[in-house]
């Protein structure tokens, strides 16, 4: 069978030029809110008194706007040019791809101005109401729909690893979000989880540990297996590895969600299975960040002279380390001391920040100058300062965190000789202060490089123009 | 715990779709080739 875009001679670069824009538009903001809130932990009267700029209603609006608005717009607009380049064909369907862009930018509007007026399902990561639900629910199928149509029409017989991850992000993030966010509607904006107690509380975590699973690593991983490759002008170090390395992800993922629910009333055995998987991870996890790093092997002098490799690399050194602290935390006698302290926020922004952020940022800065004709970012200069910043950033906001975590943990669990607790909670946070403000220094500088990369993107797409670039003709394995 | 009654068939149907996925790519000679594959993406700009 012939469909329309197999008989197309350009690819579709529109979607993803207008996804690219936005993922650094909205990496800007959500970064934003999150000084915001790392100010406010410091000093709590910076809520100004107003009930939307409250901190327990701008931290869910912190962490949307990263994973959701600047995260999938990364991992859409990526997915979309990689598809089609490593098919060697048109996008499935033009109308429907812009659909997915549009409608995604709804979804995220609707998060950015539902959750300040305080409508939740109370869910982390997963906050937003069920008419936003369902918007979102059409969007991912339209976009699985564009996706694996392109796949299904490639010229290409073989189908190249990055597209394997990013297609079990999508199926994967597909079937999470139906089933965590089953609820009854009792009126527009309000409903009632379909679960309830300890039940609900497996849900979510099978679907919050799953959404870091399958978003925030598999998809990512994607970027990785093409943008890494592509930058260093150098095939992937093991293309076996890396098949080894999807497969062996992916089997394993599903099962390592009960390790947020330790000493809980969730049964001893499930807590038990979640830790073992979350140890098994670590096999993949590093199969896998070798895989990348090695790739650089023979043309280590590459890191010396270009910012965007460098971007690309240190992400995957973050990587290793996050997929490393995980396994461990996720080890009960461990997440006795770290659960519930800043540890936890420590190690989700080594992740996010380190992993997520650069890789994304690192992919953006390759992707960019080519959807505008251009032969490399407007300043390259401002991409080095970006690196640094960044870094560095990262380093002060995670070593912060660390610390306060596990004086948090210590502080918890100190008894006096008599039984009774030595400190008083209010004294474990006025202990944490200094490294809430060094946690807000690292996020502004973090943040600010975010802003140097907006102002280069704007110079750069100006300095050009949108390019429509034709697909190559006849090529091997047609 | 009934809802482990959900989530465990539910990811046990998906680890058979992962199977179906693996079995496909395998059979269907996905994976037949693979030391040109890494290379093809640097050549197809």
């Amino acid at each position: 069978m012939t469909f329309a875009n197999m008989r197309a001679t350009t690819y579709n670069d529109t979607v993803v030029r207008q996804f690219a824009i936005m993922t650094v538009v909205w990496g800007v903001v959500g970064m934003l809110v999150g000084v915001i809130i790392a100010a406010q932990l410091a000093w709590p009267e910076l809520n100004l008194g107003i009930p939307w700029l409250s901190y327990g209603r701008l931290r869910p609006l912190h962490t949307n706007a990263v994973i959701f608005a600047f995260g999938c717009c990364g991992l859409m607009g990526t997915s979309l040019y990689v598809v089609q380049r490593t098919c060697q064909v048109r996008l499935f369907s033009d109308k429907l791809a812009a659909f997915v862009f549009w409608g995604w930018q709804v979804v995220i509007v609707a998060a950015a101005v539902s959750l300040p007026l305080g409508y939740t399902q109370g869910k982390e990561y997963a906050e937003l109401e069920w008419p936003i639900d369902i918007l979102i629910t059409l969007v991912w199928v339209a976009y699985a729909f564009v996706f694996f149509g392109t796949i299904g029409t490639r010229k290409v017989r073989h189908i190249y690893v990055a597209n394997w991850f990013y297609g079990a992000f999508i199926i994967a993030i597909a079937m999470l979000h139906l089933v965590n966010n089953a609820a009854i509607p009792v009126g527009f904006m309000k409903s009632y989880s379909a679960y309830a107690g300890v039940q609900d509380a497996m849900v979510q975590w099978w679907y919050g540990h799953n959404a870091v699973g399958f978003l925030l690593t598999a998809g990512f991983l994607g970027m990785m297996y093409y943008f890494i490759p592509k930058q260093a002008e150098r095939p992937v170090y093991s293309y076996r590895l890396s098949i080894v390395h999807f497969w062996a992800l992916i089997f394993t993922y599903m099962w390592a969600g009960p390790h947020h629910l330790h000493y809980t009333a969730l049964p001893d055995w499930t807590q038990s299975v979640g830790m073992v998987f979350s140890l098994i991870l670590l096999a993949p996890s590093w199969g896998g960040m070798i895989n990348g790093i090695m790739t650089l092997s023979g043309a280590w002098h590459k890191l010396r002279d270009d910012p965007i490799l460098r971007f690309l690399i240190v992400s995957l050194s973050f990587y290793g380390m996050s997929t490393f602290e995980g396994p461990m935390m996720a080890i009960k006698t461990v997440n006795a001391l770290s659960h519930y302290t800043d540890w936890t926020i420590g190690h989700v922004h080594s992740g996010a920040l380190g992993w997520v952020g650069l890789i994304t940022i690192g992919s953006m800065y390759y992707l960019i100058p080519r959807l505008f004709g251009q032969k490399q970012m407007y300043s390259m200069k401002a991409v080095e300062v970006h690196f640094w910043t960044a870094t560095i950033g990262i380093v002060i906001y995670i070593a912060a965190m660390w610390i306060a975590g596990v004086m948090q943990g210590l502080m918890w669990r100190a008894v006096n000789t008599d039984g009774t607790l030595t400190y008083t909670f209010v004294e474990s946070v006025k202990a944490t202060f200094p490294f809430y403000v060094l946690r807000l220094l690292g996020g502004l500088l973090y943040f600010s490089g975010m802003v140097i990369m907006l102002w280069n993107t704007y110079k750069t797409a100006t300095a050009g123009r949108s390019v429509t670039v034709t697909i190559p003709a006849a090529i091997a394995h047609a | 715990m009934d809802i482990l009654f959900l989530l465990i068939p539910l990811s046990v149907i998906l680890v058979f779709f992962i199977l179906g996925g693996l079995g496909w790519a395998i059979y269907r000679g996905q994976f037949e080739d693979i030391d040109v594959e890494g290379e093809r993406i640097l050549r197809d700009d």
